[in-house]
């Protein structure tokens, strides 16, 4: 296989018509062969931008190195000592403006391909039963962790590697968090890649249990007369945010989250499946983002017709590039520069469509971005059977109101040192979504890890 | 997994569990909610706390089969094993805010509909370990619907039973043994109604009339229960509120339950479908409504 330095070597995809009627992966990855010819276009730089460009700093020509000697084994235990869920990463984190983003070979022409050559060393691994290096030897000091996404099993998975004794709380009946209920099969497998990796998190010796709330089933005071030493709070995301217009309480609106959570979570994009979904034939996603993007191109593989509505243009999208252009192949159809006002209903409650108004990008506001400002006159309604709200959540109350001495700031998130994760309380450390609001992945296992680094320099010096 | 100590088929359609779940036990109070899961691949179900027992780490669940999950739950025995239980959820009854004395000076009404019973129960069971004796009003559709009366009488100040056609205690709705109530000269200072949305909207509708203040407590569609999903959003007072964080108990004046009982139609000719076809198995062929 030869390619033009400048150029990227393609990913192979699932055609688009036939992958918008199923839920299998939308992209192959890359094999071997192709693997090893675009891990030959890393310049191999000596002051390496994309390792900064990474939130967890992974060695990334180190482990590119090692794919181009076809040393995958020793590629996988490179990205293992900064990441534990490296599969997930190459899957869905925003490479273009990470590491990526930084790539040298991006002046002038593509990017090295990071991202998947990071999936191929990760799936490499797991076919052929590779785990990540065993922990370090029991320190026997205890630390609870809670919530088991992407933040919380980062967090255990590097207090593991120092010997830590971790045991992770998890609310819902599996672990995961938002990458079993939130981020769809499409994207990101759930028996294939994200238990995978969960258990290569309990295989450095983390203890997970799930069902319980902290707050609820048991509080962080109680954790810590239980012998815990440190705390470390992933609780993530929140309650969903609505538009507070008329008619949003209609049968058949939902928001993003509960779309999602029913057919991720629940399974119900299986003929099989307990927990229903409507399925609805004319849906409306309202919001730009990556979540929108998920629900939108669910709603599509249940049956639906599938408008996008966004009230700024296409370049204001919050969503990746790459989850925006997927969606369009799939036959998801944009209604930008558009703005609900009301949802209709029909006499029973049930939704029958919306009332937008069209809009255009004015002065910037104090996000940089233009403000979207109301077209008068351009009233119109849009027929829909079905509407998902995607516009963010807010932070959940239950642990913050529960615990004493855990200060929040006006948006209701948890106030935490960014360089170590630090709260206003002792020994209570946190990070992810429940600090941040609604972010990616990659950002809450940075965050994690900056948590574990600041609960090991804690305890240590205690 | 959470085993099953105890089982009682309270009738037909009801059953009571008693379940291990010791760190649930420790923290329920009154008023609040726990979600199950039979095994993998079912519905998380919110049920109400009808009882709960730290010493002995159980907490007692009683349900109504209503679909296929419940129909599943129904089928399992004392000693099987619920393969989620979490818990409590919820906020707790604000009548566990309120010292002893407080709670003494007031003169309480609990009104329970059906399965309602199973919620109020506990309450009243509180207040009786306080020395406050509630007053309390059972509604069943008939007689062998009525479920939890010798548990209610030992607990309660006065018990009402009343049944809509007669069959036992009295007669009528329950909102008709509070008018009578109130016609015999009996007042309150507040009223805690429990039951079919449609009960506690003709409660409230009663109680404002009457100048009592009325909490309730709602049943909304729920999928995680731990204030993420949404799906139990209600509008009280012109608010959004969520009754997994929120409540589930709520100032009745307040609550949009015309709203509320359209949207927990939302699935119920799927929830409806599936319990028919689990129930008749091969043999099912139509009489949802929605098979060919």
């Amino acid at each position: 296989m030869t390619t033009d330095v400048n150029t990227r070597v393609p990913v192979r995809e699932q055609e688009p018509e036939v992958r918008a009627r199923n839920f299998d992966e939308v992209c192959y990855g890359y094999n071997e062969e192709e693997a090893v010819c675009e891990a030959g276009r890393c310049l191999n730089c000596m002051n390496a931008q994309c390792v900064k460009g990474c939130p967890v700093s992974i060695n990334i020509p180190g482990f590119i190195e090692q794919v181009k000697n076809k040393n995958y084994e020793e590629a996988y235990q490179i990205i293992s000592r900064s990441s534990s869920l490296p599969a997930v990463c190459g899957r869905v984190c925003p490479q273009e403006t990470q590491c990526e983003g930084k790539c040298i070979r991006g002046f002038k022409g593509d990017a090295v391909s990071i991202g998947k050559l990071e999936r191929f060393v990760a799936d490499w691994a797991m076919e052929n039963g590779i785990h990540p290096a065993g922990a370090a030897e029991s320190n026997g000091k205890k630390v609870a962790v809670i919530g088991s996404g992407p933040a919380g099993l980062t967090c255990a998975g590097d207090l593991a590697r120092l010997g830590y004794e971790v045991m992770i709380f998890e609310a819902l009946h599996e672990p995961g968090g938002v990458l079993v209920y939130g981020i769809p099969e499409f994207r990101l497998p759930k028996d294939a890649v994200v238990l995978k990796e969960i258990e290569n998190v309990k295989s450095l010796g983390v203890k997970m249990e799930t069902n319980v709330v902290i707050g609820k089933t048991v509080s962080i005071d109680e954790l810590m007369d239980e012998g815990f030493e440190a705390v470390f709070i992933g609780s993530g995301a929140g309650l969903p945010k609505f538009m507070n217009i008329p008619g949003e309480q209609s049968s058949g609106v939902f928001s993003a989250n509960e779309y999602l959570t029913r057919s991720n979570l629940m399974k119900s994009f299986k003929e099989d499946a307990d927990t229903p979904i409507y399925k609805g034939r004319k849906v409306a996603v309202v919001g730009g983002g990556n979540v929108a993007m998920d629900a939108a191109r669910t709603a599509l593989r249940l049956g639906a017709e599938v408008h996008i509505v966004y009230r700024r243009s296409e370049e204001e999208l919050p969503a990746r590039v790459e989850e925006v252009h997927h969606a369009r192949e799939e036959g998801i159809i944009f209604d930008l520069l558009t703005n609900p006002t009301e949802i209709l209903s029909d006499e029973k409650g049930w939704v029958t469509g919306m009332k937008c108004v069209r809009m255009e990008l004015g002065e910037p506001d104090e996000s940089g971005r233009r403000r979207p400002v109301v077209i008068p006159d351009s009233e119109f309604v849009m027929e829909a059977d079905a509407v998902i709200m995607s516009l963010g959540t807010s932070p959940n109350p239950l642990i913050s109101s529960t615990t004493e001495g855990l200060e929040t700031n006006k948006w209701k998130c948890i106030v935490a040192d960014e360089e170590n994760g630090a709260t206003t309380r002792e020994g209570v450390y946190a990070g992810g979504d429940a600090v941040t609001g609604a972010a990616t992945v990659i950002l809450a296992m940075g965050a994690g890890k900056a948590a574990a680094k600041g609960i090991d320099e804690y305890l240590k010096n205690r | 997994m959470y085993k099953i100590v105890k089982k009682r088929v309270l009738n037909e359609s009801v059953c009571l569990m008693d379940v291990e779940a010791p760190r649930c036990a420790a923290h329920c109070k009154p008023g609040q909610f726990v979600i199950v899961r039979t095994d993998d691949g079912a519905e998380r179900i919110p049920l109400t706390v009808c009882d709960y027992d730290a010493g002995k780490g159980t907490v007692t669940i009683v349900f109504q089969i209503v679909g296929a999950a419940t129909l599943r739950m129904k089928g399992l025995s004392e000693g099987d094993y619920f393969r989620d239980f979490v818990g409590p959820l919820g906020r707790p009854s604000e009548l566990v805010d309120e010292t002893a004395d407080a709670l003494r000076a007031k003169k309480i009404l609990f009104v329970a509909g059906g399965l309602g019973t199973a919620p109020v129960y506990p309450q009243v069971k509180y207040l009786h370990g306080l020395g406050v004796d509630a007053d309390v009003i059972i509604g069943a559709k008939n007689k062998d619907l009525l479920i939890m009366e010798d548990e209610m009488k030992a607990v309660a100040g006065n018990l009402y039973v009343t049944t809509d056609d007669g069959s036992y205690g009295r007669s009528g709705m329950v909102t008709k043994v509070i008018q009578d109530l109130y016609d015999e000269g009996h007042k309150y200072d507040l009223c805690i109604a429990i039951g079919p949305m449609i009960m506690m909207k003709f409660v409230c509708k009663l109680t404002r009339e009457l100048d009592l203040p009325t909490i309730v407590s709602m049943n909304p569609i729920m999928v995680d229960g731990t204030g993420m999903c949404g799906a139990c959003r209600l509008t009280v007072g012109g608010e959004v509120k969520f009754a997994c964080v929120d409540g589930p108990e709520f100032d009745g004046f307040l609550v949009d339950f015309d709203q509320a009982m359209m949207r927990q139609n939302l699935y119920k000719t799927e929830e409806g479908r599936m319990y028919l076809a689990e129930q008749e198995k091969e043999t099912h062929h139509g009489g949802c409504g929605n098979c060919d």
